[in-house]
């Protein structure tokens, strides 16, 4: 299943690559299909320097870990459904870096979000497994709901959601008030999804996810989406102050931040994940410093990156599977064992830390002078970058020692080197990774020019180069060697530095992310129980009370809005006996809703029923004076029959229940007189009655109109009628009929 | 007389709706009763009544506009007809429910299970 997924990928991956050179000739491919074109909503889909970049590195990486996949995941239940999520969640990203809609990159953003929610979720038996899944959903979600409503508002500006559009009308934007909510709408979007600070907690927990999806979403794919949306709007929102200085500050302190904690971790896995965002960090800060050599630098980076992490995510599964650990403190001497996973790690570890030859001290040189470029804040993250840089050296070289070298660790499994899939996607990306280092000018010609052309909105030659001669950059290099090593000396040789340093860590960073979001959560979800529980009590009446209080408070409000009314119809008496009439009936109704004999109650129901089929009958209404007699009876003796297998009426109320009672219906029945005498002044349209009339005994040859307005102009409705009355009849009969349980 | 059957309508509506907030299961069904004449008058009422002149046709008619209109007749008589296939249902449901457990208290009916 896994091949022939990779299969697929390859092909897609094929196709892209054939592609580069007519997507990187000018504006690039658009191809639109017209979805709802009335409110400006079409599938647009635009292949140029920038979206090709990232569609070989989501397709190629893709078919490294669908064959890593194919071997990793071959003792776990339920891989179809785990290869069909990781086959659509790589679409949904395609889909994201193709769009050229901002609605619709927004659709495959809540996939992508949505996806790896399920994907992080895989071992969902286990509870840390779905409350990472769960914690990253809601981050990732969120932010992406805060992107739609950035993006809406400064649509609202050009009117339109196409990129086009927005690159045409950028200085309109620019210039409107609107700007500055719209921007920070999106990056809140970008920064959520590219686990930028302070919403970077997620990332870590994402762990709990397989190692293929960690290889996948943290390299190459998920966390890049915020990057790549960066990326696109850089030539629509950037250029401003606030780009400059939000982006810069928050990318700076993700990267130090995550480089910062990465050294005191003990799980390869989270040693990676804190770097990742350290990555992370470093290609949000290039884009924020928006000059034309950061982002170059970040444009390298993004292979960088994606080619070392995802080989060492796979490593680091692979070391996971043969030995059964990933804690640092069991592994050790490795080397013996897994000595093509030594090399391959070697060479990755060499790319992060941004030592020569890899790829990785090409993509740190230019970082490197890109930071010290950079307009404003260029000491501050001059700073940070090098202190940051300095630790990822530290860490790779702890990471290589630690696992590789040194003791012989306590496995819990014997290790060997069998399953060469495993090794497969590392190789490849390590490789390349080698050999795009020594002749970087083909990835530059053929891949980073044309993306950052695209970003830039012009033609820029890019010349890479390994060797940049000795320069204020290469002293920053070598300083940052320097330091690197020494911390990793000391950390591998005095074991009380790194327990000291978490123990003050712990004592710094006293606040941690995780339990504020789940307090929030928590919270939230108490509230909302509270607030359920007071609506949805379970007791019937009050349910009754609050709606017949709240429609007689509008009732009664809509009669006093319209209180200049005059009542048209005289008040008379006549005939006497219809009046006695009325009078009989409102005595019965109120002795039956007060009395405490069921029987009297009973009867006097049925006074009330009776005495109002005379109305009918006096009103020329005999057929519902019929029905009505007909329908009382049997009511008043089904409910004699019901009767005596009931127990007696008890007092279950109290004396101010009941008042209240009272006021609430008296309130209702009022407000229904006043609406009943406003009725009388309506003037009804008499043509439909008229048409039945004239018709009933012509057409229908019956003399009784409304006899044949129910078994002819209407019988279809009387037809549902009866349906209903059968049901009622079967219900009671199986109410009845079946034995007490 | 439109207005005193008027105030018959709110009356019943009274009762009916001061029925419904009943703990006992009987009485709730009696409000139902009750509201569903109510609601069937103000209908009767609203279309405008007319003593002694039922919509009865024969062959070729003159006086159609001084008759009964009879299109809400035919819609009062569905709705008697409804209203008597709730409450006889409702009857059944409550004497099932009182086989059940015991007691004709509605608070008692706070939950979906037990």
């Amino acid at each position: 299943m896994g091949v022939i997924l990779a299969l697929v990928q390859t092909l897609f991956f094929v196709y892209f690559f054939s592609k580069i050179p007519e997507a990187t000739n000018g504006n690039g491919i658009v191809t639109v299909i017209h979805w709802i074109p009335q409110i400006g909503l079409n599938l647009e889909f635009l292949l140029n320097g920038l979206s090709l970049v990232f569609a070989l590195l989501i397709t190629g990486i893709g078919t490294l870990v669908f064959l890593y996949a194919s071997a990793y995941m071959k003792s776990y239940e339920g891989t179809d459904k785990f290869y069909f999520q990781l086959f659509l969640f790589g679409g949904a990203m395609l889909g994201l870096v193709l769009s050229a809609n901002l609605i619709q990159l927004f659709v495959f953003w809540e996939l992508t979000s949505y996806l790896s929610f399920l994907l992080i979720s895989f071992f969902n038996k286990k509870e840390l497994a779905r409350k990472a899944a769960f914690q990253s959903l809601i981050i990732t979600a969120f932010g992406g709901l805060l992107l739609l409503t950035g993006v809406l508002l400064l649509g609202s500006i050009v009117d339109s959601y196409s990129v086009t559009d927005w690159l045409e009308g950028a200085q309109s934007i620019k210039s409107s008030e609107f700007y500055l909510p719209g921007l920070l709408l999106i990056l809140a979007g970008a920064f959520t999804k590219s686990a930028q600070f302070p919403f970077h907690f997620w990332l870590p927990g994402a762990m709990q996810a397989p190692t293929p999806v960690s290889a996948y979403l943290h390299s190459a794919t998920m966390v890049k989406a915020g990057v790549f949306l960066l990326a696109l709007l850089n030539p629509v929102l950037g250029g401003t102050i606030e780009w400059t200085y939000i982006i810069t500050l928050v990318g700076v302190t993700t990267m130090f931040l995550g480089a910062y904690f990465s050294i005191t971790q003990t799980d390869l896995k989270a040693i990676l994940a804190y770097t990742t965002i350290s990555s992370l960090g470093i290609l949000v800060l290039l884009i924020g410093i928006d000059t034309t050599l950061s982002i170059k630098a970040a444009m390298l980076f993004l292979f960088v990156h994606a080619f070392y992490k995802a080989a060492l995510f796979m490593v680091a599964g692979f070391i996971d599977k043969k030995t059964g650990t990933r804690e640092l403190s069991k592994l050790g001497g490795l080397y013996k064992h897994m000595p093509i996973t030594f090399i391959i790690s070697i060479l990755a570890l060499l790319s992060m830390a941004g030592l020569p030859p890899t790829l990785g001290f090409l993509g740190k040189e230019l970082i490197y002078e890109a930071k010290i470029q950079s307009p404003g804040i260029a000491s501050l993250v001059l700073i940070l970058g090098v202190a940051g840089n300095t630790l990822m050296v530290a860490v790779s070289m702890y990471f290589m020692f630690k696992v590789f070298l040194g003791k012989q660790g306590d496995y819990p499994k014997q290790p060997n080197e069998k399953g060469y899939l495993y090794l497969l996607g590392p190789g490849v990306l390590t490789l390349l990774s080698l050999l795009l280092g020594l002749s970087p000018a083909v990835l530059g010609d053929v891949l980073v020019e044309p993306a950052l052309s695209s970003i830039r909105k012009e033609f820029i030659d890019v010349e890479l180069q390994l060797w940049h001669g000795f320069n204020d950059v290469f002293l920053l290099s070598l300083l940052t060697i320097v330091l690197g090593m020494t911390i990793f000396v000391i950390a591998l040789y005095k074991k009380q530095f790194l327990i000291k340093w978490r123990s003050i860590n712990n004592r710094i960073f006293i606040i941690e992310f995780t339990n504020i979001f789940n307090q929030l959560l928590d919270g939230f979800l108490n509230f909302s129980e509270r607030n359920t529980k007071r609506l949805q009590h379970g007791y019937h009446r009050f349910y009754i009370l609050t709606v017949i209080v709240f429609a007689s408070a509008l009732l009664w409000f809509e009669v006093y809005v319209t209180r200049n009314w005059v009542l048209e119809t005289q008040f008379s008496l006549t005939p006497l006996y219809i009046s006695g009439l009325v009078a009989i009936i409102t005595c019965s109704t109120i002795y039956a809703a007060i009395a405490r004999s069921r029987i009297a109650t009973i009867i006097s129901m049925g006074v009330t029923g009776y005495g109002i089929s005379l109305i009918y009958l006096y009103y020329s209404a005999v057929d519902l004076a019929i029905t009505q007699i007909l329908v009382e009876t049997l009511v008043v003796v089904m409910f004699v029959l019901v009767l005596q297998r009931l127990p007696l009426f008890e007092t279950l109320s109290s004396k101010l229940t009941r008042v209240r009672d009272l006021i609430i219906s008296l309130t209702f029945g009022s407000v229904m007189t006043v609406l009943a005498l406003k009725a009388l002044n309506v003037e009804f349209n008499h043509s439909i009655s008229d048409m039945m009339v004239k018709n009933s005994f012509v057409k229908a040859h019956g003399k009784n109109v409304v006899n044949v307005i129910l078994v002819d102009f209407r019988a279809l409705d009387t037809l549902g009628e009866v349906t209903v009355l059968i049901i009622a009849a079967m219900g009671v009969f199986v109410l009845l009929k079946t034995k007490k349980t | 007389m439109e207005i005193i059957l008027a105030v018959l309508v709110g009356v019943l509506y009274a009762a009916g709706v001061y029925m419904l907030l009943r703990r006992s299961i009987l009485k709730f069904i009696i409000g139902i009763m009750f509201i569903g004449n109510a609601t069937n008058l103000i209908v009767f009422l609203a279309s405008g009544i007319v003593a002694g002149e039922p919509a009865f046709v024969d062959g070729v008619v003159q006086n159609a506009s001084e008759m009964a209109d009879p299109l809400p007749q035919a819609f009062v008589l569905t709705s008697i007809v409804i209203s008597f296939g709730i409450v006889v249902f409702a009857l059944a449901l409550k004497l099932k429910f009182f086989e059940i457990t015991g007691t004709e208290d509605l608070d008692q009916l706070t939950k979906t299970d037990n």
